[in-house]
């Protein structure tokens, strides 16, 4: 296979995983949540118990204005939307799907970069926040700046844990790595990486930058139209990235009963399974305050995560 | 923390409560393709049944809100074998605003010829708030939607009109029948 098909075949692969998972997730979102709550969620758009509900979303956003506040910082407050999305988009390329080279891009340094990449996001937000010239705004970007800057120290503590275990930063390493008793060993970091994760992609019982009831929609109050889709989609985008890492990194990945061909289909069902979790956690618990969203990090998880690698370390000489 | 067991309880409650919600059926109607089962009495819409109306006006009398319009002229009737005409109230004009009435059900209550019934219909909104005053067409067009009186309650008391019915053909049978009752 010539080297440019075979880069247009992962490309076209990435983005059409980064195009659909998201889209699955919100629909499932809107189902699931629907149930939980005892109603029925979308049942018209697509005919079929609202199958096509967010395609329907999609089109309406597009067909919306894209309104820019006159006193906002205009460049700065349409490229936003973009600088939030595209760092899934280099995450979800070096996320292996399966065995083999059933991987976007197989980096060596996936881990690092990986969260080197996830850290952008707060740029994302203190640029859509600032540049709105809008209070609530304003104050939404700055309580997800404080969020994501704490809620980064344990997520990155918990997957070193990973990686000393495994010994290597290459995630199709790690997986291959993986054994099941990690599961006990690494259920710590599990923990800590997954409830970090959560509070990075600002997911309900961590929206405290886009509390609805407080802040209007946070840093987002001044989107519309396509540019707000962005953000929603970057969300959904998010939950897929933060299960399917979590995945890969403390559940094994494509391990699975059967042959490693069907690898790709426990990497998804597993994926599938902890982004139910994630909306199961934001039907079932209320939002944190701030100072119970800190005290959360600081004393709880960022300790938890510091014994688990002395944890990791210990089991590691010892073994 | 909780009254009960390790910390944290209260947090896997919450999750327990929200999955063994998620697993029940859901409790929506979807309304506008599936009619919904509304409850036996239901104040839907006040129905006429003209031939039972006298144009004795109570209602329109009894009316909180005086959003009852009757109209009415006077006919003779020639009775065979009586010796004089009658006179009969006709009833011309039977109107409910609905956008008056507050379903208080007073008129109902106080129709003493059962001309009023409660519909259980809702579906009559309009884009005009006059259009919401119904003349007596309209009104008798929803005596068909009236449902039967739910039955009486088995283990209820019975009605005045039985008690009171129930005893005189008790006494009645008592003075016919003393002996029998002596002996």
């Amino acid at each position: 296979m010539p080297v440019w098909l075979e880069l247009a075949l992962r490309v076209g692969g990435v983005m059409v995983a980064f195009l659909t998972l998201p889209l699955i997730v919100g629909q499932t979102e809107h189902k699931v949540m629907a149930h939980m709550q005892g109603r029925l969620g979308p049942m018209y758009a697509g005919a079929f118990h609202g199958w096509a509900q967010l395609v329907a979303d999609g089109v309406k956003f597009a067909q919306k204005e894209d309104l820019t506040p006159r006193a906002a910082d205009r460049p700065v407050f349409r490229f936003a939307p973009v600088v939030a999305l595209l760092p899934y988009m280099l995450a979800l390329m070096v996320i292996p799907l399966g065995p083999g080279d059933l991987v976007g891009q197989s980096l060596d340094v996936g881990l690092f970069f990986v969260l080197a990449v996830l850290g952008v996001g707060v740029v994302a937000v203190l640029m859509s926040g600032w540049a709105s010239a809008n209070k609530y705004s304003l104050l939404g970007a700055l309580r997800a700046a404080a969020q994501l800057m704490a809620y980064e120290l344990p997520l990155v503590l918990a997957a070193v844990s990973v990686a000393m275990a495994a010994g290597t930063l290459s995630l199709p390493g790690i997986v291959e790595a993986w054994q099941p008793w990690w599961l006990a060993w690494q259920a710590p970091a599990l923990a800590v990486f997954f409830i970090a994760g959560l509070a990075e992609i600002r997911r309900p019982p961590f929206d405290m930058p886009v509390a609805d009831s407080e802040l209007v929609f946070g840093y987002m109050t001044e989107y519309t139209g396509l540019r707000f889709a962005f953000f929603l989609l970057a969300e959904y985008a998010g939950i897929v990235v933060i299960s399917a890492l979590t995945a890969v990194l403390f559940l094994g990945g494509w391990h699975g009963p059967g042959p490693d061909a069907l690898g790709w289909f426990w990497m998804l069902l597993k994926t599938f399974a902890i982004s139910f979790v994630v909306m199961w956690l934001r039907v079932s618990y209320p939002r944190l305050r701030e100072d119970q969203l800190q005290r959360l990090c600081w004393l709880v998880l960022v300790p938890v995560a510091l014994a688990q690698l002395v944890l990791t370390a210990a089991v590691r000489v010892a073994l | 923390m909780s009254e009960g067991g390790f910390p944290g309880a209260g947090l896997a409650k919450g999750l327990a409560v929200t999955l063994k919600t998620m697993t029940r059926r859901s409790i929506t109607q979807q309304y506008p393709d599936v009619a919904p089962d509304l409850p036996p009495r239901s104040r839907g819409v006040i129905a006429l049944l003209e031939e039972n109306c006298t144009v004795c006006m109570l209602c329109a009398r009894e009316c909180p809100d005086w959003c009852i319009y009757i109209d009415s002229h006077k006919e003779e009737v020639v009775v065979p074998g009586a010796a004089r005409p009658r006179q009969r109230n006709m009833l011309d004009r039977f109107a409910i605003d609905f956008s008056l009435c507050m379903y208080c059900g007073i008129c109902i209550e106080a129709c003493p010829f059962d001309a009023l019934y409660w519909s259980p219909e809702f579906e009559y909104a309009e884009y005009d708030i006059k259009e919401l005053l119904h003349e007596k067409e309209h009104l008798g067009a929803w005596m068909p939607t009236v449902p039967p009186p739910p039955a009486h309650d088995p283990l209820g008391e019975p009605a005045k009109e039985e008690q009171s019915a129930l005893k005189k053909t008790a006494a009645a049978a008592a003075s016919s029948a003393p002996p029998a009752d002596a002996s």
